[in-house]
């Protein structure tokens, strides 16, 4: 609690400094000099004079009023830490509570306890707290001042020249200057770098942990490398935002003395923190200082959530308060009424100093206050501190746990949120992402279709089959290489590979770093032992094994230039150059930086010197102008296959050949069979151009040779589909050789280098959804557009086929579009992540146009995003449409496992992602989210009305399949048990997975219709949400978490997953490859999907049982030892009297009762995590919070008060009467109840080690030498009443031990006959694994696989019915449910989203043929594989793993769907209108 | 800095040491950490708890036949003195009147009392448990403190000061000392009417340590008279602390044992004190034999204002202490409960291993 307080507040300070206001309120037009200079509104913009001998009095002052880069993150000095401290602390009502006490204490007539002892408790707390918060600000202290100390080079004016200083030093306003390897002090604006493009890199891993190398770019005008820079000469004014914590956003201009200005965004601004790579020399002007930088700015603590456990204890302890409040009630009234019994004031009733008695009433109150000083006890104040011990262990344990680590990354678990352990074992719904989370975020180029052909990569799917374990054994394959390729391919390729794996990537460190030397040497650790240098380049990404007519074609390009002469031009040379367009636009169009491998990633900048384009280099031009010549004038008729030809192409074996292009292809058919198999991408293209056609090229092969010394390429792209299409594009030896912000190179099949002049690049960003370059070719000379991004967005943008004049053109156009279209949907389907490819030649003319547009919008300061989005929506459109990709995401190790573990567990798994629905719903097939059996709803609506009877049609249909075996569920109306669902009994009721849309979700939330949603999710066993924006992920996350009122946990990867895991109780994030956002905004952040099987089901279940069980003990163990003072009460006239004394009472909680619950709290296992695993129902228990409610509360209570009655009265019926004083007869009252206590806890106790036996036992021996000392040393210490020798003359009692014989078996025995009963006929799941642990091992998982069978009929049946679909699964369909008609006549829409006209008729058939039924049991996109199966029966376009005969999918189906009109379906909807 | 700070812990962990390049963060391989301790895990079930419940009762009842028989070997006799009755002979000092007041009562002992005697008075009804009247004491006082002598705690109140001087010893507890004085006598033989007086020794009734160590004389060589100079006596007391037992010096002062025993506060409203102890003669002779006795008592104490009751309790003791039948009989009952109980368990675990024969979880 205190952590978040001080976080926040921490923040809350600094952004009150400065108002916090971020939108620059000027509205001068674009770049408009007239502006005054004197009139910058500083108190909306920040205004930076440069710190030389020219602006000394300006930025004098101006500098004045920014803060400076010391940054002191300490909450405390030295003088405000206790008072601070203190009040901090006492913002916790627990601490009130006992203050107030304390307080009350201190009053004269109610003093129960010495005034002094009462402190004491709250004292240890406090202090315990206060030592903890000062030992964690003293590491702040120390680590601030070892920033603030550390050195850089800051330009000095009087000098004139740079000195080193230290970072504390650092002005708003100063030039820095820093050198490769130095961390980034201060926000600074990048005035000068040493590399010759004027661009500096930088590695941000300290701030989002993205480890590849970022670019930022010296400020336009500056660039001017050769030319060192001189701050003297800079006298130009900047002017920008107000500090903000936006990473990313950052604009603001330069007004240089003759009233111009210059523009600059977030691209040459260095952020604090970074790391200056690859450039020798950067220098810049301080922005921002100190706490004003965006990284500090950024920083946000870790979060404190309140756990359902703690939701629990406070109103546990509002019972505790009532019983409390009761058991004072008594104490007052039962004081008024003893005194009332005497007539005049007997001796021991004490009159106050004045010698007045009070009266009765005012006695009465004034007892009751003192009663709640004696029992303060029953709200217990040991146990937040316990709670937050016993978590912290929990957590130590969770860390180091073996299986939660990950070798690949070497990360093991991290807790961020320390407080919420134990809700990991209450999870009732989990919501994941999708990609990353799911799947590896790996891409992997899997097919790919140009212009209308598809090449599906039979050998990359093989090589994606092979287990992991293979990707890495370079052994096995060599000898796999060696069997199957001629020896200087292997050779060749072998040597390639051992070369990438025997020099792992190094960084160059230089001891300058001077701070932070550490945590560098760490990562650098990292990167030896385990992942690849390069983000997004493991094996499996970069080695894309070339389908085998595609690289014919390729070479049949290369071969038809050299034979051109001889060969008339043929019309398939259209495809050619379409081909080497699609590669160009592949290798060209992203924003991949290429690094070597030798150098300490030296940058590859400059392109291969240019002596490989000698003579070839004619031949080349010649070649593209030849191409393109022929791609605009020849008809595609001739060449557009026939559908029945598709059909072919589809086919299980046959290559994908256009007709007319067979006999190319027999012309290396002998050489495309030897490659059947795997084939490294490091091959140089000499080797393949050699191998089969090198009398030929001859030429073309000796520019490459010096390929072969040349080290290996690594891509560092910024997102892995980027990686992805660059190594499938160098597989087709497109190789990119060199990027510059200028010039990118490419070196073509035939060897040879081009390099493009790089005019524009328009990012990728998730509004426009698609990057574009414009490049300069350098051949031709022409100005070409690439555009690469979804496909939804890029179809949209193609030139309009109806607008050419040639109507063959326009056909073929047509036609290419919708063959690709159809590629694209059966990619999706596959699970494919899909990116169409397009180009446009742009008049030189136009685009002066458009680039003098475009710099301005760069330049300018306000509305930019807007301008730049329009700018490029300028350019991008009228494309040509090239090909499409489809990149395979695999699913990550032990995903189905996992998911199909926690739905056993009796976790509801919903995906949420924002793919598209094919794609979602294809990957939660093949991860098990969905199973074959079950009948999907795919809900796709926008209406409000339509969706409300969709879901309404789609409950009732539901209803009727599964009302009739739980009656009971009506009354709950729609707030149904969650567990519902899987209750319903019957393998004859599948399950139900219900698929749902963006769209669709928006029309609920904004129709109110949430509560039909959760009803109808009720049954659903899955649900999946496609095309989901962040905020509805998180929208969904709170409405179930809120409507249902479970406990909800996110699992995400993403910066698109932060709101999802922020909404929900517990989030995860997975530190994958998309930086740590996810991770930073989550609780916990795992390595892996397949972790939190182990995490949710054993340490979840552990933490929750621990905890619990802990917590219920110690409201039992309170209540117990609190009532004895009760019970006392009624034999002393509610005086409010203790027989114990009070230390010994305060030591009793504080010391002899407190570790072994803490010891329990960490390591206790009730079942162990093998069975844990193996039996994931046994979650439920923690679920059904079965060891902490309020029966388990309660019982405990009454456990309590018993054992407390037993405690005292048989002690009192034994020493009734006799001559027993005080605290003779409170000592065998203290020690049975420790005993009963810790027997008690010893019975909680499933597992016994060393540890938990030496603490029971050490805690019972430290009672008697503590009171044994404490007793023979206090003579008076302890006045007015001291318990001198009491313990000792106790001991020497033999009847001390008969009690204590006798008392703790009494107290114990009931509990312990239940527990024996409990074990004995116990039902419950936990007591019979508990029976299963003990077994031995062969036997034990005897009992395992009974159980599980026994369990669970229904899912091994339906697994049995899944291996024989053809028969089995046709389930009977129940009469259809009434429609209404506007439902209905949209039943049919979606069937098919994809078909062109052909298909239509096939769907309208098959809807006509059962138009009224939709109740089926089928996979949600049948109809088209049916159909299409039927054509092709092919299996070539599906996944080798799920050759099912189509059958098996086409068990009809149900989509409630309506036409969408706009987005990705439109174009199918335009074929489907009836 | 705090971005370090944070990734430091989004790293997990402190950082290691700077040489250890190599290093990764893979957890240790420990049994501890990976909770894999060696462990028993006991769980309760009908078989494994019955021999516990079995041991219970055979150790249990032995036992208390053992403490039951002890118990009733104890010779115990209470009188009570409290004179509410009209017949009886101290009724005649409940008038507030009579100033002092001597009745005797007459009893008879059926049975002879060996070994020592105790001699107990009993007060019931008063609660000198009290919280306010159990703190009414300065404890530096009665050690003998000089300065606390003088000057007594403000516990004490508002027994601390009388006259402008200091209540020595001070407090409510002091205050409302006992002090009846109790004498026992035995009519020797019918004929003989002369009665003997019993032999009852003062000292030895308190703890040895309270008398040596808790409650001490204020230092000095002077007498006593000297040392309390300055201090008056408790309002209800009739002489002062250093009067309390004028022929022994040894018990006398803050030390006398009537007194240490009497501020030893009884932990229940009805409760007995040790007043005199009566030594065995020998082992020819019990020590009280059985006979005519009568008691005689100065009537001081009131107890009519809380409805007090006062006794003279004459009691043996054995090694377990005074006379307990409850412990004896609680002894019995529990062990007699618990074999009881593990005779279920027989039939539930017999019953249970047959059924689960059928089932597949056998323990």
């Amino acid at each position: 609690m205190t952590c978040s307080l001080d976080f926040s507040w921490l923040r809350w300070k600094w952004r009150t400094q400065d108002g916090f206001s971020q939108s620059p309120s000027e509205t001068t037009p674009l770049l408009s000099p007239e502006t005054d200079r004197q009139s910058h509104n500083t108190a909306e913009q920040r205004v930076v004079y440069p710190n030389n001998s020219m602006c000394h009095q300006d930025w004098k002052k101006v500098c004045r009023r920014y803060p400076g880069n010391s940054i002191c993150t300490t909450k405390y000095t030295l003088l405000t830490f206790l008072p601070q401290n203190l009040f901090e602390q006492f913002h916790r009502w627990a601490n009130l509570y006992f203050l107030f006490l304390v307080i009350l204490n201190w009053m004269p007539s109610m003093e129960v306890f010495h005034r002094e002892i009462t402190i004491f408790p709250l004292a240890t707390v406090l202090l315990i707290i206060m030592v903890k918060d000062g030992i964690e600000d003293f590491k702040r202290y120390c680590f601030d001042r070892e920033m603030n100390s550390a050195s850089i080079q800051i330009y000095e004016r009087k000098e004139q020249r740079y000195m080193l200083k230290r970072w504390q030093d650092v002005r708003v306003g100063d030039f820095v200057q820093m050198q490769c390897n130095e961390i980034v002090p201060a926000d600074i604006l990048l005035l000068f770098s040493s590399d010759p493009s004027g661009v500096c890199h930088l590695e941000t891993a300290n701030l989002d942990g993205e480890t590849n190398l970022k670019q930022r770019r010296v400020v336009k005008g500056f660039s001017q490398p050769e030319v060192q820079f001189q701050p003297e000469h800079f006298h130009s004014t900047i002017v920008c935002e107000k500090p903000n914590n936006h990473l990313s956003k950052f604009k603001g201009y330069m007004e240089h003395p003759d009233q111009t200005r210059t523009g600059f965004g977030s691209e040459s601004l260095l952020l604090r923190g970074c790391t200056i790579r690859n450039t020798e020399v950067a220098a810049g002007i301080v922005i921002y200082a100190g706490h004003e930088t965006k990284a500090m700015l950024n920083n946000s603590g870790p979060r404190y959530k309140r756990s359902k456990i703690e939701r629990r204890i406070n109103t546990d302890i509002f019972f505790c308060i009532g019983l409390l409040f009761l058991m004072c009630l008594i104490g007052a009234v039962g004081h008024s009424l003893w005194n009332g019994t005497f007539k005049e004031h007997p001796p021991f009733d004490v009159p106050d100093a004045d010698g007045n008695f009070l009266s009765l009433a005012l006695g009465g109150f004034y007892m009751f206050l003192t009663m709640i000083i004696l029992l303060q006890v029953l709200i217990p104040i040991s146990l937040y501190v316990s709670i937050e011990l016993v978590k912290l262990g929990q957590v130590f344990l969770l860390h180091n746990d073996l299986d939660l680590y990950d070798e690949e990354t070497d990360l093991s678990i991290q807790c961020r949120a320390l407080n919420i352990t134990e809700d990991l074992g209450q999870i009732q719904y989990i919501f994941s992402d999708k990609t990353g989370t799911l799947t590896e975020n790996k891409m992997v180029f899997r097919r790919c279709t140009i212009v209308g052909s598809e090449y599906c990569h039979q050998e990359n799917a093989k090589r994606l089959e092979m287990p992991k374990e293979l990707d890495s054994d370079g052994e096995e394959w060599t000898q796999y290489q060696c069997l199957s390729f001629p020896p200087r391919w292997a050779q060749g390729s072998t040597t390639m590979r051992s070369q990438g794996g025997a020099q792992p990537l190094r960084r160059c460190h230089s001891a300058r770093v001077p701070i932070q030397s550490h945590c560098r040497q760490r990562s650098v650790g990292r990167w030896e032992t385990s992942q690849p240098p390069v983000a997004f380049s493991s094996s499996i990404e970069k080695d894309v094994t070339p389908d085998k007519n595609l690289l014919s074609k390729v070479r049949d390009a290369a071969l038809w230039l050299e034979t051109s002469d001889t060969r008339p031009a043929k019309p398939s040379h259209s495809t050619t150059a379409s081909i080497a367009d699609f590669f160009l636009a592949l290798t060209i169009c992203n924003s991949v930086m290429v690094s070597t491998t030798t150098e300490p990633r030296k940058r590859v900048t400059t392109p291969p010197a240019n002596k490989a384009l000698g003579t070839s280099l004619e031949k080349i031009q010649q070649l593209f102008q030849r191409l393109k010549l022929l791609s605009l004038s020849q008809s595609f008729s001739s060449t557009a296959p026939s559908d029945t030809d598709l059909g072919e192409s589809l086919g299980p074996n046959l290559p994908t050949i256009d007709s007319d292009e067979k006999d190319d292809t027999s012309v290396c058919s002998g050489d495309c069979s030897t490659d059947g198999g795997y084939r490294s991408s490091t091959w140089e293209q000499g080797d393949i151009l050699g191998s089969e056609s090198g009398t030929s090229l001859e030429e073309g092969l000796e520019a490459p040779t010096l390929s072969q010394d040349e080290p290996e390429l690594c891509y560092e792209a910024e997102s892995p589909d980027e990686a992805a299409l660059v190594h499938a594009a160098r597989a087709y030896s497109f190789t990119l050789v060199s990027r510059t912000p200028e010039q990118v190179t490419v070196r073509l099949p035939q060897g040879i280098c081009l390099t493009f002049d790089l005019l524009f690049t328009l990012g990728f960003d998730s509004v426009r959804k698609r990057m574009s370059v414009v490049v300069r070719h350098p051949l031709t000379d022409e100005i070409i557009v690439y555009t690469k991004g979804a496909d939804s967005v890029i179809m949209d943008l193609l030139e309009d086929p109806a607008c050419e004049s040639n109507i063959d053109v326009e056909k073929k156009l047509k036609r290419i579009r919708a063959r690709t279209q159809k590629h694209l949907d059966l990619y999706a389907r596959d699970g494919l992540r899909t990116l169409c490819i397009a180009k446009k030649v742009v008049d030189e003319e136009d685009f002066q146009r458009w680039a003098s547009f475009r710099r301005e919008a760069e330049a300018s300061l306000d509305n930019r995003e807007e301008l730049l989005m329009e700018t490029a929506q300028h350019l991008e459109n009228h494309l040509t449409l090239l090909g499409a990709t489809g990149i395979e995401d695999r699913l990550q190790e032990g995903v189905p496992d996992t998911i199909a573990a926690l739905r056993e567990a009796g976790i509801q798994l919903w995906v949420l992602t924002g793919d598209k629905q094919e794609t979602a719903v294809n990957i939660a097939y093949s991860c098990k989210l969905l199973d074959q059996t079950d009948t999907v709803y795919s809900i796709n609506t926008e209406n409000q009305e339509t969706c409300e009877s969709i879901l309404n049609c789609t409950l009732e249909d539901i209803k009727r399949f599964h009302e009739p075996q739980q009656p009971a569920r009506k009354l709950c109306g729609h707030r149904i048990p969650p567990k519902m669902p899987s209750v319903n009994s019957g393998a004859m009721a599948p399950e139900i997975g219900l698929v749902i849309d963006g769209k669709t979700l928006n029309a609920i939330f904004q129709g109110k219709l949430e509560n039909k949603f959760l009803e109808l999710t009720q049954y659903c066993r899955s649900v999946l949400c496609c095309r989901s924006t962040p905020l509805q992920k998180s929208m969904i996350v709170k409405l179930v978490r809120d409507k249902l009122s479970v406990m909800t946990l996110s699992i995400g990867d993403g910066a698109n997953d932060v709101s999802m895991i922020q909404a929900a109780d517990i989030g995860i994030g997975i530190s994958g490859q998309e930086g740590m956002q996810a991770v930073m905004s989550s609780d916990f952040a795992i390595a892996r999907f397949s972790h939190l099987k182990k995490l949710l089901l054993v340490h979840g279940h552990w933490c929750y049982s621990r905890l619990a069980r802990m917590v219920v003990y110690y409201f039992y163990k309170n209540v117990c030892y609190v009532n004895l003072l009760f019970w006392y009460q009624f034999f002393c006239g509610f005086s409010g009297s203790t027989m114990i004394d009070y230390w010994q009472m305060i030591f009793f909680n504080l010391f002899f009762t407190s570790l072994p619950p803490i010891i329990f709290g960490v390591l206790d296992k009730d079942v162990s995590a093998e069975t844990l695993l193996a039996l994931p129902e046994l979650y439920k228990s923690g679920q059904n919070s079965e060891c902490y409610n309020l029966p388990t509360f309660w019982v405990s209570m009454a456990d309590a008060f018993y054992q407390s009655l037993i405690c005292f009265f048989i002690p009192y019926l034994t020493y009734r009467g006799s001559d027993i004083d005080v605290f003779t007869f409170g000592t065998p009252i203290n020690t049975i109840s420790l005993t009963t206590i810790l027997l008690h806890q010893a019975m909680e106790m499933k597992t016994w080690t060393v540890l938990h036996g030496l603490v029971l036992l050490g805690s019972f021996l430290m009672y008697f030498v503590v009171s044994l000392i404490y007793n023979a040393t206090c003579v008076t210490c302890n006045s007015p009443t001291n318990p001198y020798w009491v313990m000792e003359r106790q001991l020497s009692d033999p009847t001390f031990y008969l009690i204590c014989l006798l008392t703790p078996v009494v107290a114990l025995l009931p509990r312990y006959f239940l527990l024996s009963l409990q074990g004995t006929y116990g039902k419950s799941l936990i007591s019979k694994a508990q029976k299963i642990d003990k077994l031995p091992i062969d036997k034990r998982n005897l009992e395992i696989q009974n159980w599980r069978s026994k369990q669970r009929p229904a899912p091994a049946s339906a697994s049995a019915s899944a291996s024989a679909p053809a028969t089995g699964t046709v389930h009977t369909r129940p009469p259809c449910h009434p429609v209404p008609p506007e439902a209905q006549q949209n039943f049919g829409a979606s069937t098919s989203k994809s078909s062109g006209p052909p298909r239509q008729k096939h769907v309208e058939d098959r809807v006509l043929q059962d138009p009224r039924c939709s109740r089926e049991h089928s996979r949600d996109d049948t109809c088209t594989v049916d159909t299409l199966a039927k054509l092709s029966s092919g299996e070539c376009l599906l996944d080798p793993n799920r050759t099912v005969a189509p059958t098996a999918y086409s068990r009809g189906q149900k989509d409630v769907s309506r036409h969408s009109s706009k987005g990705s379906h439109r174009r199918s909807q335009s074929s489907l209108t009836i | 800095a705090m971005n370090y700070s944070a990734k430091d812990e989004v790293d997990g962990g402190p950082a290691g040491p700077p040489g250890g390049a190599a290093k990764t963060r893979r957890p240790d391989n420990t049994a501890f950490k990976q909770q894999r301790l060696p462990a028993w895990q006991p769980i309760l079930t009908a078989g494994t708890v019955l021999p516990t419940f079995f041991i219970i009762g055979l150790i249990f009842i032995p036992i208390g036949i053992g403490i039951f028989v002890t118990s009733n070997n104890i010779r115990e006799i209470e009188i009570d003195y409290t004179g509410t009755e009209p017949s009886s002979p101290c009724n005649k000092c409940l008038s507030p009147n009579v100033t002092s007041c001597a009745c005797t009562i007459n009893f008879t002992l059926k049975q002879s009392f060996e070994g020592n005697v105790f001699m107990y008075y009993g007060l019931s009804n008063f609660y000198q448990n009290h919280r306010r009247y159990v703190k009414s004491r300065d404890d530096s006082q009665l050690n003998g403190d000089p300065s606390a002598l003088l000057n007594p705690s403000k516990e004490c109140e508002p027994y601390r000061r009388n006259e402008d001087r200091p209540i020595a010893p001070c407090g409510a507890i002091a205050n409302s000392m006992f002090n009846d004085t109790l004498e026992l006598y035995l009519v020797a033989n019918e004929s003989d009417p002369k009665p003997i007086p019993i032999p009852l020794k003062k000292k030895g009734i308190a703890w040895w340590t309270d008398k040596n160590v808790k409650f001490r004389n204020p230092p000095g060589k002077e007498s006593l008279e000297e040392k309390f100079k300055d201090t008056i006596k408790p309002v209800n007391w009739h002489k002062a602390v250093y009067e309390l037992d004028p022929e022994d010096e040894s018990n006398n002062g803050f030390i006398n044992e009537d007194f240490i025993v009497w501020m030893r506060t009884a932990a229940l409203p009805t409760f007995r004190k040790l007043y005199r102890l009566i030594e065995r003669r020998d082992d020819l002779h019990p020590t009280l034999p059985a006979g005519q006795y009568f008691l005689n008592i100065t009537y001081n104490y009131p107890v009519h204002s809380f409805d007090g009751r006062k006794r003279m309790i004459l009691s043996t003791i054995s090694w377990m202490g005074g006379k307990n039948p409850f412990l004896g009989i609680a002894y019995i009952t529990i062990g007699s409960i618990s074999f009881l109980l593990g005779v279920v368990l027989l039939v539930i675990n017999h019953k249970y291993r047959n059924s689960s024969n059928t089932a597949d979880i056998t323990i």
